[in-house]
């Protein structure tokens, strides 16, 4: 929108003789979403960069305190779409945290599966698009092939493949069922075939890491200071994992490392990415055999958790039940208090803020994007590097500018 | 999020700094915050990043207009992270109209920059010192300030009624 923000750069490029400006986006097929980029350029080299976000700018943080704490889930599922589960599962993570719930142990390991299933989807379309980006259109297709996979178990449990709703407070939508538990061990089986078909095309390119290799470096004293987490922190070698370091839902009882790379470039990320996918299978192939029995809703007849849905309808004491849930005069109270959530998201440390004022529905619930800390860290890893470096690192930062915008 | 042994060494470190100044503590869940008055909040901030806290996670605002027992307008929020032990720490001032000023922590940690420009564009609280101050995700032609509370969530027409630039005049 900001048309000025075109002359700005081109000041500047008075004072330094030969400079030039170029309009990156917002439609252009390396940014995938809509975000801008107002480069300096002299001659190919990027003197520096001006990001310009805001075009999906759908004001979700106003929708949150209109919507109550099950209702917002559908708006979650629409922030990072590419790994809609994860921020289902990190914005009732939050809520729960501030109504004090402690999940049944069938749903957390149900949700650390489909967490560690997202972050295998995620990583698959960032390393995916990138090589993409950077002409490789085969490793592509090898990389989607996987995500279908895994989009069949979100419908199978959900019922939706892309924006799942699945997560409640409390508990889960439906519980899964054993041909799901087979689905998920098949994917296990499968996985690792594919991933070595993947890497092959990918890791030892020697024209995609010969283009990533060196670009795009983000020192650590920046990543931290910047506020990166995630594979962005760890590709710059910052040791942290809110898995390890903060443990929530079942990541205690499960056996995992933590991948970290010191380069800090964009090659170091990709590294980052394709080690978690193997320790994510790691997980997950944990948790599908120790799957507990038992209810995903938290028990009792109290407002904290849904009743099944075969009660709701067969019974006059679920319906009762379910009704007493939903209706926005009767439902749970909660704390007048303010509560930080946050779980390890595939991009990064995504939390929510959530101010009570004793309702069901959030007073304020902010999102701590992880891509927006990212994409602010995007001007000092470009400087100094080719205009068509650009790709590689916006593809390296896995920027999705609906979470960006939000 | 446990604080347990090394949470007294923030409250030492910005009591040292500011020595005379009221600072209210208070936990929830195991998550400790304290209220700085805003006037204090740079040299409060600066204690805690010295203190360890050397990760700005998130800085936002809430608009009180609506909130039960609140007498202050705006309450602005620092979630503060030590990356080594994971300590977190939330940091909270009120600022009152007319004066929505507040020093920029982007000297202290550079995650404050776009943090700073969104709570502006949200709500329209003034970072001073921030270097490149202007709205992050809406358009510069925007006036109202749409998360507070005062606000309408169907907006107030305002997409409507941005200029069309013809292709001529651009």
């Amino acid at each position: 929108m900001p048309l000025e923000l075109m002359d700005s750069p081109g000041a500047d490029a008075n004072q330094r003789e030969g400079l030039w400006t170029l309009n990156f986006g917002p439609q252009h097929p390396a940014t995938h979403t809509t975000l801008r980029l107002v480069l300096q350029l002299d001659g190919e080299m990027v003197i520096d960069a001006e990001p310009d976000i805001g075009f999906l700018h759908s004001g979700f943080e106003k929708l949150a305190e209109v919507l109550d704490y099950n209702q917002y889930v559908t708006i979650v599922d629409r922030m990072n779409y590419i790994s809609p589960m994860a921020n289902e599962i990190a914005w009732h993570h939050a809520v729960e945290g501030l109504l004090g719930i402690e999940l049944t142990p069938r749903c957390k390991y149900i949700r650390t599966i489909f967490a560690e299933l997202m972050r295998i989807h995620d990583h698959l379309l960032c390393t995916g698009t990138c090589v993409l980006d950077l002409g490789g259109a085969t490793a592509f297709m090898y990389a989607f092939n996987e995500r279908e996979k895994i989009y069949e178990i979100c419908e199978r449990a959900s019922g939706q493949r892309f924006h799942t709703g699945y997560t409640r407070v409390g508990g889960l939508l439906y519980d899964v069922t054993d041909d799901w538990v087979a689905m998920v061990k098949d994917f296990c089986k499968t996985f690792p075939k594919a991933y070595r078909d993947f890497a092959g095309l990918v890791m030892k390119n020697r024209i995609f890491v010969e283009r990533t290799r060196g670009v795009g470096v983000l020192t650590k004293e920046d990543a931290i200071s910047g506020g990166a987490t995630g594979p962005v922190a760890r590709a710059s070698g910052v040791e942290r994992d809110l898995r390890r370091d903060e443990p929530y839902l079942a990541y205690d009882d499960l056996d995992f490392d933590v991948c970290c790379a010191t380069g800090g470039d964009c090659y170091a990320r990709f590294q980052v990415r394709m080690m978690e996918m193997l320790e994510s299978l790691k997980i997950i192939e944990q948790a599908i055999d120790k799957l507990p029995s038992g209810p995903v809703f938290i028990s009792g007849t109290g407002k904290e958790g849904l009743p099944d849905k075969s009660e709701v309808y067969r019974s006059i004491e679920g319906l009762i039940h379910h009704f007493e849930n939903i209706m926005p005069n009767r439902q749970m109270p909660s704390p007048k208090e303010s509560f930080y959530g946050a779980t390890e998201s595939p991009n990064g440390e995504l939390g929510y803020y959530i101010v009570s004022d004793g309702d069901f529905r959030a007073y304020r619930a902010r999102t701590r994007p992880p891509s927006l800390l990212h994409f602010a860290l995007f001007s000092r890893m470009i400087r100094g590097c080719m205009l068509s470096d650009v790709a590689a690192v916006l593809g390296s930062i896995n920027i999705i500018a609906a979470e960006l915008d939000r | 999020m446990t604080q347990t042994s090394s949470e007294s060494v923030y409250k030492l470190a910005i009591e040292k700094a500011l020595p005379s100044v009221a600072l209210r503590w208070s936990e929830f869940r195991g998550q400790h915050r304290v209220d700085v008055p805003a006037a204090n909040i740079a040299s409060a901030l600066t204690a805690l990043k010295d203190a360890g806290m050397d990760q700005l996670c998130d800085l936002t605002a809430v608009d009180l207009l609506e909130y039960p027992g609140a007498t202050d307008r705006f309450e602005i929020v620092y979630l503060l992270l030590n990356t080594s032990n994971s300590d977190r720490l939330t940091v909270r001032t009120y600022l009152n109209e007319p004066d929505l000023q507040i020093p920029s922590a982007y000297p202290i940690w550079i995650a404050a920059d776009w943090l700073e420009r969104e709570t502006y564009d949200m709500y329209g609280i003034v970072f001073t010192g921030h270097p490149n101050f202007k709205r992050l995700l809406l358009p510069d032609a925007f006036e109202s300030f749409p998360l507070r509370k005062d606000y309408p969530v169907k907006g107030r027409g305002e997409r409507h009624n941005f200029p069309i630039i013809t292709r001529a005049e651009s």
